[in-house]
């Protein structure tokens, strides 16, 4: 039983070992890089906010005085914008968003019919926000000024609606229509894989109890893809907040604050849009830098629950 | 035996009568209402794509492609935007070359020499967050590095937000496109004495190739699109692009410029067609 | 554990000398264990055949043979594997040139997404280069010896994709046959393929056998029988653990095991 003495075959030459060593430590250099970026981007908009967050502390959130001759700033008017234009977006796109999903994934029309659809629909998401804001300026003010008349017309008495329009120039709804079309075909792609994913037999079984589809669908294939859908409407509410220059574009960019939808406002990104070129004073970049500070904030919070809800369909 | 014929007379009955009128309409209703409100979301796109052929295709003239805007108010002078298109198309290219071998190596680590590790996950976490930090944002942290830095506006100002914008976007495309090379390659690869060093560039790299490239294009399409980035990082310029530390103009601020001045809408919805086009 | 050794029975060298030699094997998944204190040779140009129920842990034990399973998870070993008298788990070993000499074919087929010339050449262009020429000969050499280079040799710029399932696993083998290794490892080369395909692997590796040493796991009994001159049974045990629980020359093992659960194996009375 002699099996050495024959051969001896080289099997320890640690030829390539370095180059494999490098080249693992060097994508574990990007990648630490790449993590980097995320700390980085909080350490430079922090540091840059902080002359404003010790001048107005947290009362800058309260306070709806922006006047940047007498370097006064509080953020309530964009702070209040960006919660309603979100708000708004939600309220018109989520219904709109979930019936896409439902019509490009159930059986009511043909498969040549439903996949060009879905297609076209996730086009809208490849459209540049300045581009949508255009045609919103353009087409979609003159078409949602009669409506908004009406509205105040018959709903003036609340506060809500309390402003006459100002023909023309947008307003906070006009933004949130805009908003509703733009995270529109996040929500709806995102809710037909959900949906597209659920088990047949699931549906099967329904439909085998005598329910019709309408009812299966709002009995046990909703229910069941509720928390993939929450997590959708999660990102689609962090793409709202931020969105820029659409919003920009057709909500008039007036820093007073009323409670109006109708009435002309401001974002947090339009603000920042608006007036990041020509601030010059400390204090103004500073109170431009908390903002955007506080948008980070918000959009990261909106997007790790939107990450977490996703974990916990996973682990299921 | 009269019994059974009863049943199933009255068994016939039931198959044969239609659902209760309530659970008819209901379901009619709510399919006419999905299908009603599916027409509306498509509708602004059609008004979107209507508009900028109807406004754009007339204007379309090769001068435009080539010459500087006109000054405002001049008549008869040859107006065009070719300083926008090269403004963009350096900031872009720029940001493509840190972005993509940053996306594309963060993207190996994270798909093959991880190994499902703590740090891993981490990673990956980090890059799904970083996608979702509104541009805006990084416009603004743009500035604050670059544009506080060197008291300018600049190129570089704005290939910088524009790479952090696409770099997310590369990473989580590369990283689907390498998970969707079999394993059963990887491990032949192994067993024919190929260092990982190999395995990745002859076997993975190689057949996620197409797959990668898709991402690269979207992340370059989505970075030609967007304008909030470059507000106040790139700014904007009426002359041609000169120093990478100098304001540079691009397409999407062009538009929005033109905008906030109300001016030439026929002109604008064109530029918006051709931006478009550039960029789906 | 019974460890009957080859003897004079037939016409088996008596003292073929083994290729590998493992030990007092033991392999856990992270800090799972699913084979424990395996000790068997690997014959020199004789082919070993490895079977047992599913589970048992056969495709971990070849897996441990080349050090492929450490690729895909966490893994632990203890005991020691020998090729040709040194270690292999030894951490002066250098994993890609251990698994040169040590060649593999998987269950499925699994060629690259590359024509048939380029799959059958990678294993020699990633050890090193070659020029033109030799590089053809070699392709050729591999393709011949698997048996496929009549079928293939006008179409080698193809893709590999375009080939039948078994033209894929002949494929695979003269991939691993290329770069000349000494001992080639099969797990369930046939499995994927139908009873025409599988009779031309077996006649393959039968022809294989004068050159190479050949450790192949395999669900047919039939095929463990034709095809192999030892045999190694493998089984769990009450608390799920794979084991080795009878080796030996083929005949011995299907004509006269000792141990009752090999009978009971190779005659079907399992389970
Ligand atoms: N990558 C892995 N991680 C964790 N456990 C594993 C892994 N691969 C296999 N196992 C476990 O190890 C045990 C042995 O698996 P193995 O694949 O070796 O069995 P086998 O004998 O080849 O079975 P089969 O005949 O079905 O192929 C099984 O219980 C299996 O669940
Ligand atoms: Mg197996």
């Amino acid at each position: 039983m002699s099996d050495s003495s024959e051969l001896k075959i080289d099997i320890t030459t640690p030829d390539g070992a370095e180059l494999d060593r490098g080249f693992t430590g060097l994508v574990k250099g990007f990648a630490l890089c790449t993590v980097f970026l995320l700390f980085w981007m909080t350490w430079v908009i922090l540091g840059a906010a902080i002359p404003a967050i010790q001048t107005f502390g947290l009362g800058f959130f309260l306070s709806q005085d922006w006047d940047v001759g007498a370097l006064i700033f509080g953020a309530l008017p964009y702070g209040y914008g960006t919660l309603m234009t979100s708000i708004i977006a939600l309220v018109i796109g989520v219904p709109i968003a979930i019936a896409v999903a439902l019509v490009t994934s159930e059986t009511f029309l043909p498969i040549w019919v439903r996949s060009p659809l879905a297609a076209l629909v996730e086009l809208i998401a490849a459209i540049p926000s300045v581009i949508i804001g255009l045609w919103g300026f353009f087409v979609l003010i003159p078409f949602i000024d009669p409506v908004q008349l009406w509205i105040f017309k018959v709903l003036g008495w609340i506060p809500l609606f309390g402003t006459e329009p100002t023909v023309g120039q947008g307003s906070i709804f006009v933004a949130g229509v805009i908003l509703a079309i733009m995270i529109l075909p996040t929500i709806a792609t995102i809710s037909r894989d959900v949906l597209i994913a659920i088990p047949t037999e699931l549906r099967s079984a329904s439909r085998a109890l005598g329910s019709t589809h309408w009812e299966t669908l709002f009995r046990v294939v909703l229910p069941t893809a509720a928390p993939g859908i929450l997590g959708a409407i999660t990102l689609g509410l962090g793409r709202a907040m931020g969105e820029t220059m659409a919003v920009t574009l057709v909500i008039g960019n007036s820093p007073q604050f009323t409670v109006s939808l109708l009435n002309l406002g401001a974002t947090i990104p339009s603000v920042l849009a608006n007036q990041f070129a020509e601030a010059l004073d400390t204090l103004h970049i500073g109170a431009l830098m908390y903002l955007a500070l506080a948008l980070f904030g918000l959009t990261l919070l909106v997007n790790i629950a939107a990450v977490m809800i996703v974990k916990t369909l996973e682990q299921r | 035996m009269q019994t059974t014929s009863e049943t199933n007379l009255s068994l016939a009955e039931d198959l044969q009568a239609d659902l209760p009128i309530k659970r008819q309409l209901f379901s009619y209703g709510m399919t006419a209402i999905a299908l009603l409100l599916t027409a509306l979301a498509l509708l602004p796109l059609f008004s979107i794509l209507f508009s900028i052929v109807q406004q754009g295709l007339p204007q379309l003239s090769w001068q435009t492609f080539t010459t500087l805007p006109s000054p405002t108010g001049s008549v008869g002078e040859p107006d065009g935007f070719g300083n926008a298109i090269i403004g963009t198309a350096v900031m872009v290219g720029m940001a493509s070359l840190i972005s993509i071998p940053v996306g594309i190596m963060t993207a190996i680590f994270l798909a093959e020499f991880s190994q499902g590790s703590a740090i891993a996950g981490f990673v990956r976490f980090v890059v799904t967050i970083l996608s979702g930090v509104p541009s805006i944002v990084v416009g603004v942290f743009a500035y604050g590095v670059i544009v506080l830095a060197t008291k300018e506006f600049s190129a570089l100002a704005g290939s910088f937000a524009l790479a952090v914008v696409m770099l997310p976007i590369v990473v989580l495309s590369t990283e689907s496109a390498l998970l969707l090379v079999p394993t059963a390659q990887k491990l032949a690869s192994a067993g024919l004495g190929a260092s990982r060093f190999q395995t990745t560039f002859r076997v993975v790299l190689a057949s996620a190739l197409p797959g990668i490239m898709t991402g690269i294009l979207l992340a370059i399409a989505r970075a030609a699109g967007e304008t909030a980035p470059l507000i106040f990082t790139a700014l904007f310029s009426t002359s041609w692009f000169d120093n990478l530390l100098s304001p540079t103009s691009s397409l999407s601020v062009l538009i929005y410029n033109y905008i906030s001045l109300k001016v030439l809408l026929k002109n604008i919805i064109w530029l918006g067609q051709r931006l478009w086009c550039c960029s789906v | 554990m019974s460890y009957s050794a080859p003897n004079d029975s037939g016409s088996l060298y008596p003292d073929a000398p083994a290729a590998m030699r493992v030990t007092n094997l033991s392999f856990s998944y992270g800090t799972r264990l699913v084979l424990e204190g395996v000790t068997m040779p690997i014959t020199q140009k004789h082919v070993t055949a490895i079977i047992g129920p599913s589970g048992c842990g056969k495709s971990t034990f070849i897996k441990s043979l080349n050090r492929i399973g450490e690729l895909e998870t966490q893994v632990q070993v203890k005991g020691k594997v020998e090729f040709f008298g040194q270690d292999i788990y030894s951490p002066k070993v250098n994993i890609n040139r251990l698994r040169r000499q040590i060649g593999m074919v998987f269950q499925k087929p699994n060629p690259f997404t590359m024509s048939i010339y380029d799959n059958v050449a990678y294993g020699v262009r990633v050890s090193g280069s070659l020029p033109k020429r030799a590089l053809d000969e070699v392709v050729e050499s591999a393709l011949v010896g698997a048996a496929l280079w009549d079928e293939v040799k006008d179409y080698l710029s193809k893709s590999a994709l375009g080939l039948s399932g078994g033209q894929q696993q002949r494929l695979c083998i003269a991939r691993a046959l290329a770069i000349k290794p000494k001992v080639l490892l099969m797990d369930e080369p046939c499995s994927a393929l139908d009873p025409i395909a599988t009779r031309k692997i077996e006649e393959l590796i039968h022809s294989l056998r004068s050159e190479l040493t050949i450790a192949i796991v395999t669900h047919n009994m039939q095929q463990a029988a034709r095809i192999s001159d030892y045999t190694a049974f493998f089984s769990t045990d009450e608390s799920q653990i794979g084991q080795m629980v009878e080796f030996g020359t083929t005949t011995q093992i299907f004509k006269e095991a000792i141990d009752t659960r090999t009978q009971d194996y190779v005659e079907g009375r399992f389970g």
